[in-house]
């Protein structure tokens, strides 16, 4: 091993080996993928019922849906992803290598689902008035309005702050290194601890990863914001997370004002 | 539930609510200074300042605080020998504060320049018209305008922080998360009560806090 802080063209030499990526950084990037899929998937399902559970007339079930949302969104993702773990492991009897996966998406769904329908609702709350008001007067009930007239719009106007969401999700699939999830952190610290000791190396190929993958989604979120809010109207308005830029930065604060990251 | 109650007592749950508390203090001042010199680094004049802090933002935003967190330990500490105590305990402490205010100050930075962006740029061609330069204008005119402008989304950066200060589990720190962990693996019997306890410590913190920011961003909103 060589000594500390000096170059060792070994250890960089070792991540470009064809066996370090395919035993350790490419397994590692699919259960990152998979983790994120699920969680996305989940989420944008939590998100839409709650987020439409909270537009609901009925108090009962709008006061229901705002203490879930409310709830979930102050309790940090590590928190219910342990809990997730282990529930799965133990009362779910889900087999040991499996629960990790469980307890991940479990985290991802309930909290980035919470933040998802607070975006829903918002959207839906941002669209022009007489939208609404109009499903009704050619005699629609509230349920076809929102579903035919309401909804639509207002995901089209979500769309940048959804991908801003994702990225905030594919980031915290790393979470799951701590509960012993194999993703792609884990695996660099496994080729950290075969190898002769290039774990900054390693950790070095994982953040480049996530940061093309997360930057690149960024960039089509930034897009579609400058695309969508150039547009007039309803649309226009309904995006209310996608700040002011000054020019300076092409993405700018697309996650300030939920105080999700 | 008096069986419940009396697993509960026997482990130290304020002590581990407090490191989380303390972490986070600690964190919060670093970012918020460090955040607000790479803030005025992103509006000053200069070309090359800027590219600096708009690139450590998008690095670090895009990187997952588990990946810096992690590196503390495993390189900041035993591959660059940064080390801050001969004390394992505190040394891992103080790595998790630097990996907390590295990744939290880039947020920092954002909130303090979306704030920037509620100062009307009148504001500042009318400093730098009365001969200011950059820094006093940025100090006596802009900021002050700018930080009241950014409470609420860096009350949303603190509340982000006091979440995130859980992530210290990945840097051995003996707090909230790992805490929880030993429990469920000791009384497995109780995993949703235990959990259910835990969320709620965390409810309590938070939510005041979202309620201070929100109330002194409305008070101390420049009206314009």
């Amino acid at each position: 091993m060589a000594e500390k802080g000096q170059f060792d063209p070994a250890k960089w030499a070792a991540m470009i080996e064809p066996d370090t990526w395919q035993f350790y950084f490419l397994p590692g990037l699919q259960n990152t993928l998979t983790a994120a899929a699920y969680s996305i998937v989940l989420a944008m399902i939590f998100g839409l019922l709650f987020g439409v559970g909270r537009l609901a007339r009925n108090p009962v079930i709008r006061g229901f849906c705002s203490l879930i949302v409310e709830f979930f969104r102050a309790v940090p993702v590590l928190i219910m992803m342990i809990a997730g773990w282990f529930t799965a492991a133990l009362v779910l009897n889900v087999t040991p290598e499996d629960a990790p996966l469980f307890g991940v998406v479990i985290g991802l769904t309930l909290y980035n689902g919470s933040i998802i329908a607070e975006l829903v609702r918002s959207g839906v709350h941002g669209l022009a008035k007489g939208q609404g008001e109009a499903a009704l007067a050619i005699g629609m009930t509230r349920g076809q309005s929102l579903r035919s007239v309401e909804l639509p719009q207002a995901l089209i106007a979500m769309l940048p702050s959804l991908i801003s969401q994702f990225v905030v999700i594919l980031k915290d699939t790393a979470l799951g290194y701590i509960i012993t999830y194999p993703e792609l952190l884990r695996s660099a610290r496994l080729i950290g601890s075969n190898a002769p000791f290039p774990i900054l190396q390693a950790f070095a190929v994982a953040a480049v990863m996530f940061i093309v993958i997360n930057v690149v989604l960024s960039f089509v979120a930034g897009r579609l914001a400058r695309r969508i809010g150039g547009r007039s109207g309803a649309a226009g308005k309904a995006a209310p997370r996608v700040g002011i830029t000054t020019g300076l930065a092409g993405t700018a604060d697309t996650r300030d004002e939920t105080g999700n990251m | 539930m008096s069986d419940f109650l009396e697993v509960l007592s026997t482990y130290d749950i304020a002590g581990a609510y407090w490191v989380n508390l303390k972490l986070t203090f600690f964190a919060a001042i670093f970012a918020f200074v460090l955040g607000t010199v790479l803030a005025m680094m992103r509006i000053s004049p200069i070309p090359s300042l800027q590219l600096a802090g708009a690139g450590y933002v998008n690095l670090v935003r895009n990187t997952p605080l588990t990946i810096v967190m992690a590196s503390g330990i495993l390189v900041l500490w035993p591959q660059l020998g940064i080390q801050f105590s001969d004390d394992f305990a505190t040394n891992f402490f103080w790595l998790a504060v630097v990996a907390l205010t590295i990744y939290h100050a880039s947020f920092v930075t954002e909130s303090i320049r979306s704030g920037v962006n509620t100062v009307p740029v009148g504001q500042a061609e009318a400093a730098r018209a009365i001969g200011l330069a950059f820094l006093p204008a940025a100090r006596l005119v802009i900021l002050p305008q700018a930080l009241r402008g950014a409470i609420a989304p860096l009350g949303n950066t603190l509340i982000a922080l006091i979440k995130n200060s859980t992530v210290a589990a990945a840097a051995s720190v003996p707090e909230i998360s790992v805490l929880m962990r030993s429990m469920i693996e000791n009384d497995a019997n109780y995993v949703v009560p235990i959990f259910l306890t835990i969320a709620v410590g965390f409810v309590i913190i938070v939510v005041p806090v979202g309620l201070v920011t929100t109330y002194l961003s409305r008070r101390l909103a420049v009206s314009r």
